[in-house]
């Protein structure tokens, strides 16, 4: 009998291994090892044997058939689901480049971008971030900034002025020239001791061209403390320069004049290649100033600097012509 | 400012190396813009004769010069100079010259004809500023040699300085030499003051009557004669043409040599020609003119000073320009040379209103020396005497003062005070040293008296000084010192919420643009905006005279101008100031965001504004009853918060795309970020989930189009209760089975405990709730 349930075993596993199909695997499955499968039959025609011994040896013969078949089915559903996925992976294969979807990303203003790497280095250093209106009165714009009516150096800012409040008053609303307004207004509002930038937009009343816009941006910087000093400011700049353009990069100051600060300074950087370019103007805060913003200078000292925005995205970028910036051109700003 | 070289050396020993004194200039605050070498032979420019000139019909501002350098051979060049005629002798640069601008001269052909070089003027040759005209040379000037030898020239070097205006003696030679002489600690060479008169020559006066002092705070004049009027001597011409003036006669050159050596503009008059041998100085009445040396006929105010001779005949503009008549001739043999101090504040004014900046209205109006007319009037008989021998400076000179010639005044400097601001630790003596070669002369220790010098009107209070002291000790030599922030280096609130909302947008697939904030007239109107807007007064074109009172204006620009340029479906957003006008001391400028997506409808705007509210944590009502100004009137929605309007969302309406120019729908969101930004964010705090399978049931209601879907959506959440964990629309159907003027709104409800299954008859329960709930408003469930 054993010889038969080996021989059924052996003719079973040849037939599982010709399956082709999970179909296949499932029908001989329920064929080979189900209640009319030749196993069952052998495990009823165990009762017909005539020892103890023959029964028992014959009974674990067929278990180990029905195990080998069983196992042999497993082996070979899982060949075919192998293969099958193989079939599916192959039939998949698509070609990555055949991009037919335009990229959806927005993309931040070239002048947003420099704005906020220059405000993150400033954070970086311990400055907090102050904005202000861009309509000011002519105290705020000028006055206050030790520019009183008459003063020669209001020529240097070609003012746009606006109608705003009584008729017949024309001239105390402004468009600031520079961002300065609101260094006073932190002065007014922010108890010293005051490290903070103030980034924003600005307007000149002059003919637009390739390097000059009617209106732009700057960044100005404000420390007051007691005890600050010119070599203060000049490591200012120093650390600026390192952290925004490298550890590479050198910076100094060259006296100048602005009628803000005293003494005032224009401050270069040298590229790692030595070459200078001017940044942008700085200086000891006047004591006007500090004054008009309600401060003892005999108490408080302090510096401020202040340079272009879009000149940063200008050079960083290679931009020829500043009005591109403001073109709102798709084509342009899908660059950045 | 031009600064020659030989001049400057002249003055103080500097020395020759030009690298290091202009990198002096610059550490001083004379910023050096350039280095020019002036008069410097050009390689391939040579002498050649006018033969004759010819105009060609077809070309109106050029003609045909044929010239001859030498070798007999008939040039042609197309020149657009006329002030040649034949015999004159012209610098030729031939093709293939290299000029000083960088300009490389090549047979351009004009109307097809070559043209064999170019012929110069004096600035092409880097001569000086005078592009009037064609340099014409001596006539018996060789041909067909290099010009600057035909010329005898000799380069000088010239320093082009940027000047600033709290150094205003700097706009002299002697002013340059003083803080440059300073800081290499060499002296300049103190000039002769004395006005030496002519021994034994009769006295001659030029009265003066000073009537307006406080504007005119001193007038000297003095009488010249034996003057006669020539050519001045090469090295005046050659310097004077290297600092950029041009050359006119011995007279005139002597008066610019002098202003630009000692800062004191001045002015010559031929005595026989001015009335009543004298001079007024008194303000112009309302309405008065007269014809300045530039022909330009002059309508003054009673704020204007005038030079008038003593009939009371104006006869210049006081500090600013003479008058046309006011020349010395060829004829003159005596002058009455008036040197004089106006206030600087009426001049700048004077300047700024007549638009006239001449060369001695931006000396007054920083300030020159109130005390330098002896030292100016000595130099000028000095240099005038060289032309003629005969000179004789008439005793009698005039010198009219008013109480209002500034004073120099003594400042207390104290030494901590100097060291606390620059971070140095100089002593008193060094201090006073640094700027005694300026003219500064100082006493003291803990606070120095310091006397300002005449020349130096800007130092007026301590703080100058320091400056003064800083200059000279050098900004570099401060050191660099970092001060310790007190401060937490941060974004505020607002701040990191403006960056959040912008990232948002950014992730949405928008562009940010930057429009310009001025618009034309109309522009709002254009944009069925109503209301007044601010005005620029003094905008320089029409397009750019109005502030916009909202951003929608240049958005709508910007997709008209990407449409037009095939960039259809342009998705722009704008984070920027708008200003209306206001009623406080300032208009009501505040801050907006506005988007704009081409080509798309009004449920894109809406799912930028979840999408945003979302984020941000945003809450307004939707408010379709009140649809803005300027957008579709049945597909947009007013945003509000309480009963402030903080916003809008929807279409732009039709009439205003066609206004623009736009063919694609506009879908708008625009906030009032000052609103929305100030508002204190709402932290989400945190809400288990379950562990336990949820149950979706669909629903659809047919529901009446005056319902609004939000309505029946609250209807569901208010019946469904805690829950619901999910709520979605999923379709919305109009058509065949839905009656008309109503539509099925399908919703997907997501129900789930968080700790229990739902059982069946649970989720019947709540089914039957939502319907009922829902049924409400009109709506049923859809069979």
């Amino acid at each position: 009998m054993i010889e038969h349930i080996e021989g059924a075993a052996d003719a079973a596993l040849v037939r599982v291994a010709a399956a082709a199909t999970a179909d296949e695997v499932r029908a001989l499955e329920a064929e080979l090892l189900g209640k009319r499968g030749p196993f069952a039959g052998f495990k009823s025609g165990l009762a017909g044997l005539a020892t103890v011994d023959e029964k028992r040896s014959a009974g674990q013969a067929v278990n180990d058939a029905t195990a080998a078949v069983a196992e042999g089915l497993d082996l070979r559903r899982r060949e075919l689901a192998k293969a099958e996925r193989a079939t599916q992976l192959a039939a998949e294969r698509i070609d990555l480049t055949e991009v037919m979807t335009r990229p959806r990303r927005g993309h931040a203003h070239v002048v947003t971008q420099a704005w906020e790497r220059l405000e993150d280095v400033f954070i970086g250093l311990g400055f907090q971030i102050a904005e202000g209106q861009h309509v000011e009165t002519d105290w705020y714009n000028f006055e206050a900034l030790n520019m009183p009516r008459d003063h020669p150096a209001r020529s240097m800012h070609d003012t746009f002025y606006v109608q705003h409040g009584e008729e017949g008053e024309p001239g105390s609303t402004v468009l600031r020239t520079h961002t300065s307004p609101v260094q006073i207004r932190v002065m007014q509002t922010v108890p010293p001791p005051i490290y903070m930038v103030m980034p924003g937009r600005v307007f000149r009343n002059e003919t637009t061209d390739a390097t000059h816009l009617a209106v732009f941006h700057q960044l100005e910087g404000l420390v007051i403390d007691r005890g600050i000093t010119l070599a203060d400011l000049a490591g200012t700049i120093e650390s600026f320069t390192k952290a925004f353009f490298g550890a590479d990069f050198g910076s100094r100051l060259r006296p100048s004049y602005f009628p803000f600060t005293e003494p005032s300074a224009e401050f270069d950087i040298q590229t790692p290649s030595g070459q200078w370019l001017e940044l942008g103007g700085c200086g000891m805060v006047h004591p006007n100033v500090l004054r008009a913003g309600g401060l003892d200078p005999e108490e408080w000292s302090g510096f401020a600097f202040g340079f272009g925005i879009d000149r940063m995205a200008k050079e960083r970028h290679a931009i020829a012509d500043v009005r591109e910036m403001y073109s709102n051109d798709l084509r342009f700003l899908e660059q950045f | 400012m031009k600064i020659v070289h030989s001049w400057l050396n002249e003055l103080a020993p500097v020395g020759d190396d030009v690298e290091k004194i202009a990198a002096t200039m610059t550490d001083l605050g004379l910023a050096v813009e350039d280095i020019l070498h002036v008069g410097a032979t050009v390689d391939g420019v040579i002498t050649a004769r006018v033969v004759r000139t010819e105009r060609h019909p077809d070309a109106a501002k050029v003609h045909r010069v044929y010239v001859d350098a030498g070798d007999g051979r008939e040039r042609h060049v197309w020149c657009g100079a006329f002030n040649m005629q034949a015999g004159d002798i012209v610098p030729l640069a031939t093709p293939g010259t290299a000029m000083p601008d960088g300009r490389v001269i090549e047979p351009k052909p004009i109307l097809g004809i070559q043209s064999d070089g170019m012929l110069c003027s004096a600035r092409e040759l880097g001569l000086g500023d005078d592009h009037a005209g064609i340099v014409i040379l001596p006539g018996d000037t060789p041909l067909g040699v290099p010009y600057g030898e035909a010329l005898g020239l000799a380069t000088e070097t010239v320093y082009d300085l940027d000047v600033t205006r709290n150094l205003p003696d700097c706009f002299g030679y002697l002013g340059v030499a003083r803080q440059v002489a300073a800081r290499l600690g060499v002296s300049v060479i103190q000039p002769d003051s004395r006005v030496v008169t002519t021994p034994g020559a009769p006295t001659r006066q030029a009265t003066v009557e000073l009537i307006d002092g406080d504007r005119c705070a001193r007038f000297t004049s003095t009488v010249i004669s034996g003057v006669r009027v020539t050519s001045s001597p090469d090295w005046i011409v050659r310097r004077l043409t290297a600092a950029g003036m041009r050359s006119i006669n011995n007279v005139v050159d002597v008066s610019n040599y002098v202003m630009l050596e000692l800062n004191q503009p001045n002015h010559a008059y031929d005595l026989d020609t001015l009335g009543g041998e004298g001079f007024r100085v008194r303000l112009a009445s309302d309405g008065e003119t007269m014809v300045t040396l530039d022909g330009v006929e002059r309508r003054l105010t009673v704020d204007d000073l005038l030079i008038c001779d003593a009939n009371d005949v104006p006869i210049g503009i006081g500090g600013i320009m003479g008058g046309l008549d006011s020349e010395i001739s060829d004829a003159t043999t005596t002058i009455a040379l008036e040197i004089a101090w106006f206030e600087p504040i009426g001049i700048a004014r004077s300047a700024t209103r007549l638009g006239l900046r001449s060369e001695a209205s931006f000396r007054f109006d920083r300030g020159v020396d109130p005390q330098g007319m002896p030292l100016a009037i000595a130099k000028f008989a000095e240099l005038l005497r060289l032309t003629c021998p005969e000179l004789v400076v008439h005793d009698g000179m005039v010198d009219a003062r008013s109480e209002h010639l500034p004073i120099a005044p003594l400042i207390d400097v104290r030494v901590h005070r100097v060291n606390a601001l620059l971070g140095t630790s100089l002593t008193g003596a060094q201090m006073i040293k640094l700027i005694a070669g300026l003219g500064f002369a100082a006493a003291g220790e803990q606070t120095l008296s310091v006397s300002v010098p005449s020349w130096r009107p800007d130092c007026t209070a301590e703080v100058d000084i320091i400056e003064e002291v800083a200059r000279q000790y050098g900004y570099g030599n401060v050191g660099k010192t970092v001060p310790k922030s007190a401060m937490h280096g941060r974004l505020s609130p607002v701040q990191a919420r403006r960056r959040r909302i912008r990232e948002v947008l950014l992730g949405l697939g928008l562009s940010e643009a930057m429009p310009n904030p001025f618009l034309a007239d109309g522009d709002l109107v254009r944009a069925g905006i109503q209301g007044p807007a601010i005005r620029i007064i003094n905008s320089l074109v029409a397009e750019e005279s109005v502030l916009r009172t909202t951003l929608r204006p240049g958005l709508l620009k910007a997709i008209a101008f990407n449409e037009s340029h095939r960039r259809a479906n342009a998705g722009l957003f704008e984070i920027g100031h708008a200003y209306p006008p206001g009623d406080g001391e300032l208009p009501g400028e505040y801050e907006e965001l506005a988007v704009a997506l081409a080509g798309r409808d009004a449920m894109a705007a809406m799912d930028v504004w979840r999408e945003v509210a979302a984020a941000m944590g945003f809450g307004a009502r939707v408010d379709q009853s009140k649809p803005p100004s300027g957008l579709h009137p049945t597909r947009s929605a007013t945003l509000s918060l309480g009963r402030d309007t903080i916003g809008a969302v929807g279409e732009v309406h039709p009439d205003v795309l066609d206004a623009y120019g736009v063919d694609e729908r506009v879908a708008v969101l625009e906030l009032n970020l000052s609103v929305l930004l100030a508002i204190d964010e709402k932290v989400a705090v945190w809400k288990p989930t379950s562990r336990f399978p949820s149950s979706d049931l669909d629903l659809a209601f047919v529901t009446p189009d005056s319902v609004i879907a939000e309505k029946v959506e609250k209807a569901i959440k208010q019946a469904a209760g805690a829950l619901l964990v999910e709520l979605a629309l999923f379709d919305v159907y109009r058509g065949a089975g839905v009656a008309d003027g109503s539509r099925s709104l399908a919703y997907r409800l997501r129900l789930q405990a968080l700790d229990r299954t739902l059982g069946d008859v649970e989720l019947t329960d709540l089914r039957n709730k939502v319907i009922t709930g829902v049924a409400k408003l009109g709506a049923t469930l859809r069979g």
